[in-house]
């Protein structure tokens, strides 16, 4: 089972990508100029489209080979997934798009066998952010999970216990938040 | 005659292991529940020295948080320099020229040799054995000395920059280098001698505390805690970075699972960092150790990056976060002790207490790399 390549965990992933609107910029090229006048520059445009969020990226300039992105409910079936590829987990932290009203769930997923480190996102409501536990299926992602409870607020439903792992243990702030003042 | 059980849970007690306990090496606390000398259940305190280095690090330049990372395990904190560097290096397209990357090898591998050796002594300390860590504190003390002649720092190093080091380093440190890695090869066998084969450590260590590799899995545990479970990963081998494919060095794993084999990883790890900062002297080309072209302000693209450097304690990652300004819009820093500390609670359930000090011994801890 651990023999699996990029391709087959991609495959494996890809029916739980999510499809997104994405901006993108085109670039048109310039219309041929009529006789006697000079060549016009090429236009760019910025547009809309809907995207499948998985990727492959550039892993010399990014570092990691596959990038999905889940919606919170199925980050317990990818985990489930990943797991059974005997995948480790590296980290789990969280990004605050204070802009876009989000908070974003970032997991850390590479194999010993061979390299292939795997990113699992999501995100969530930054108002009301919650996103199921995967302490069941990886015990390490119990620490994990904590901290980034402390750092950003996510509430990881299903955890034993979200109590302050680095922080006091009356801490009720999470200064990760864009908006946190000391 | 004593009396019947009645309520089996009144029969536990709690133990506070730390926050201020030698064995824990810093301040973490352990609260054990506790059977008479055995552990029912163990639950790590931690954050005592918590210090949110990743809120710092949004709140400055990307050149401004170099300090931060010597500041982590400031035990091996050049392979967190080097993480870090790397990690920008890469977001940014910045080339290091290769005599710059040797150098970043040699000085890290020693930085390795010198925390190793520090883990030696106080791990035997530790166990009860109080002569070994002065013997291993006399050599740390000759590496500690040849980095200061080319950092200028002693533990918390600064000595990367993006696009290469800040120092050259002179025949001085080259000969020193060597005459050190002389004196320590003659004395591992003494250090063998005198404590792999004394009867009451093997005791202390053999066959106990056991951590399988399914544990490691699920904990993502990395470094010697998972090489001495029969595992070869090791990120110098296997996400090659900087100019270790050039060396000749083998990984050291042990099959055991127990105290013992994470002992030996260690110790045997000594011998193959010496063996590639040995090469590094060798081979060490001339030329710049700065990038001429290193921008001074970066800007990195739009995006994430992850990069992660073998630490002496395991698998160090950098996730950065870019909005293409100069400065990180977030900063993960993951930390290998920190995965490696959060099995102990389930692999020292049912031991005697002397034994899981033995075992979180051979975790390596180093406190403020775990709370950051």
């Amino acid at each position: 089972m651990a023999e699996m390549g990029l391709a087959e965990i991609k495959q494996a992933l890809s029916g739980l990508a999510v499809t997104d609107e994405i901006e993108v910029v085109k670039t048109i090229p310039a219309p041929p100029p009529a006789e006697g006048e000079e060549p016009g520059k090429p236009v760019e445009v910025k547009e809309k489209i809907q995207q499948t969020m998985l990727f492959t990226p550039d892993y010399a300039k990014k570092g990691y080979h596959l990038d999905v992105k889940v919606t919170p409910e199925d980050v317990v079936t990818a985990a489930r997934i990943l797991i059974g590829q005997e995948f480790f987990l590296e980290a789990i932290t969280g990004v605050d798009w204070i802009k876009e009203g989000q908070i974003e769930v970032v997991y850390d997923f590479n194999l010993w066998q061979k390299l292939c480190r795997v990113v699992i996102r999501t995100r969530t409501d930054r108002a009301k952010p919650e996103v199921p536990t995967i302490s069941d299926i990886y015990s390490g992602a119990n620490w994990h999970e904590r901290e980034t409870h402390d750092f950003f607020g996510v509430v990881f439903t299903g955890h034993p216990d979200l109590s302050p792992l680095l922080l006091p243990e009356d801490a009720d702030f999470h200064p990760l938040l864009k908006d946190f003042k000391a | 005659m004593s009396a019947e059980v009645i309520d089996k849970s009144l029969e536990t007690f709690v133990l506070n292991l730390g926050p201020q306990h030698p064995a824990t090496h810093g301040v973490l606390r352990v609260k054990l529940t506790m059977d008479g000398e055995y552990i029912v259940h163990a639950e790590p305190v931690l954050g005592y020295i918590h210090r949110m280095h990743e809120k710092m690090g949004e709140n400055r330049t990307w050149a401004q948080f170099m300090p931060n990372t010597g500041r982590l395990d400031y035990l091996a904190a050049l392979s967190y320099n080097h993480g870090y560097a790397m990690a920008a290096e890469r977001a940014e397209g910045i080339e290091v020229p290769e005599r710059a990357e040797y150098i970043r090898c040699i000085t890290v591998e020693m930085n390795r040799i010198a925390s190793h050796l520090l883990w030696f002594g106080a791990f035997v300390l530790d166990l009860g054995g109080f002569t070994p860590l002065l013997y291993a504190f006399d050599d740390r003390e000759q590496i500690l000395d040849l980095l200061e002649s080319v950092t200028g720092a002693r533990l918390t190093f600064c000595y990367f920059r993006f696009g290469g080091v800040y120092n050259d380093i002179d025949d001085n440190f080259i000969t020193g280098c060597r005459e050190f890695i002389k004196r320590l090869r003659s004395r591992m066998p003494m250090y063998h001698d005198l404590v792999t084969k004394n009867i009451i450590l093997i005791k202390r260590l053999k066959d106990i505390g056991p951590i399988s590799q399914d544990m490691c899995r699920r904990y993502g545990a990395t470094g010697p805690v998972l090489r001495g479970s029969g595992v070869n990963f090791d990120v110098r081998k296997h996400e090659p970075y900087s100019v270790y494919p050039e060396f000749d060095f083998d990984i050291p794993v042990y099959t055991e699972c127990d105290s013992m084999a994470r002992y030996m990883v260690r110790m045997d790890e000594m011998e193959q960092s010496m063996r590639i900062v040995e090469q590094g002297l060798n081979k060490l080309p001339e030329g710049p150790v700065m990038a001429a072209k290193a921008p001074k302000i970066l800007k990195p693209a739009k995006g994430d990056y992850y990069c992660a450097v073998e630490a002496a304690r395991g698998s160090f990652g950098i996730r950065l976060v870019s909005d293409g300004t100069n400065t990180p819009y977030r900063l993960k820093l993951r930390s290998p002790t920190f995965s490696n500390l959060s099995l102990f609670s389930e692999a020292c359930q049912g031991m005697l207490l002397p034994d899981a000090l033995a075992l979180m011994g051979t975790l390596d801890l180093v406190i403020p790399e775990i709370d950051r």
